[in-house]
């Protein structure tokens, strides 16, 4: 399935938010996701199902002042 | 680093024993109480063992953080979360990369959704030489975030007419600028953040700019609730040090405004009798 993660166009096996996170090796604890400009809540990364050009925007935690 | 130096053996103590000479005397932040009336800010240190050392000789309770995409090429290593600690840090997510209020309140949403405090400090600095805040924006984005339950810190000009303007809209602090982020050229602004200070009834928070531990002072003195420091404390050679002094002249500053400084004169007004010695 091809997704844009984070401005780049990807090809990738994850059915799931949560198989995504996991493919890319991110803590689902220390990512937010936003799926077509939509923030998914936490909990619901396993029972959120990608398709086919979803737009998915992947964002953690910095230093900042 | 520096561990011949007594002083920087045991910072968390130290700090912890003059934290306590003002616990009669808390920072209020939207109904909450702060003991340290220092904030640290966590960019631009050169590895989580320096912001580790800063964070612990500083005390300081209130911690900012950013957002921002995460690197699909290196993916959360050494994560700044792991040297926070939410049982002792407020972890106060900043909105900078917004250039309009609508960026400004998405940040802060995903903020929320990592699970943080909604508390918010709202940073939007679209123009990139100077990092002013853009004050409309500002404006906006405050009214936006305080519908949406958050409790919103913003950094400022240092505009007295915008300060009262975000108070009177509900924000939980005003953060005027010392000089521009980054700069280390101290308060820069004191003649409106004076007149910030004597109107504000939300906390004062001066944020930005201040570079070394006598600004700070300079800032607490003129009666500031608190400083916001960062780039000072990422800068130094010794971290954990600097982020000392900076604590210690946070609580000089501050016990000096509280004791009342002497008024400045044109003339000298003699402290020894003005007689001749043998009159």
């Amino acid at each position: 399935m091809r997704l844009t993660v984070n401005g780049e166009l990807r090809e990738v096996p994850a059915r799931t938010v949560l198989d995504l996170l996991q493919e890319l090796g991110l803590e689902p604890k220390r990512t937010v996701v936003e799926k077509n400009a939509v923030i998914v809540d936490r909990a619901a990364y396993r029972d959120t199902t990608l398709a086919e050009g979803d737009v998915l925007e992947l964002v953690g935690i910095v230093g900042g002042g | 680093m520096n561990q011949g130096n007594q002083v920087s053996e045991s910072p968390q103590k130290l700090i912890s024993q003059i934290n306590n000479l003002t616990t009669d005397d808390p920072l209020v932040i939207a109904g909450r109480a702060f003991r340290s009336r220092f904030m640290v800010g966590t960019g631009k240190f050169p590895s989580a063992e320096a912001l580790r050392a800063a964070l612990a000789a500083s005390g300081a309770e209130i911690v900012t953080v950013a957002l921002r995409r995460v690197d699909l090429a290196k993916p959360q290593t050494d994560s700044i979360m792991s040297v926070l600690d939410p049982g002792r840090h407020l972890i106060l997510p900043n909105t900078s990369g917004a250039r309009t209020a609508e960026e400004a309140v998405r940040l802060a949403r995903m903020a929320r959704a990592m699970g943080l405090m909604p508390w918010v400090k709202l940073e939007l600095t679209p123009e990139p030489k100077y990092l002013l805040p853009d004050p409309v924006e500002t404006l906006r984005a405050a009214e936006m975030l305080i519908k949406e339950g958050f409790v919103v810190l913003p950094y400022i000009q240092a505009d007295p007419v915008l300060a009262k303007r975000l108070e009177e809209l509900g924000t939980a602090t005003v953060m005027p600028l010392g000089a521009p982020i980054g700069s280390n050229r101290g308060v820069r602004t004191r003649d409106m953040i004076r007149i910030i200070i004597e109107q504000s009834k939300v906390p004062v928070v001066v944020d930005a700019g201040l570079g070394a531990p006598s600004h700070a002072a300079e800032a607490m003195e003129m009666g500031a609730d608190a400083v916001l420091v960062n780039t000072a404390l990422a800068d130094a050679a010794d971290h954990g040090g600097m982020a000392q002094a900076f604590a210690m002249a946070v609580i000089a500053g501050r016990l000096a405004y509280r004791a009342g400084l002497g008024p400045v004169r044109e003339e000298a007004a003699a402290s020894s009798p003005l007689t001749g010695f043998l009159e």
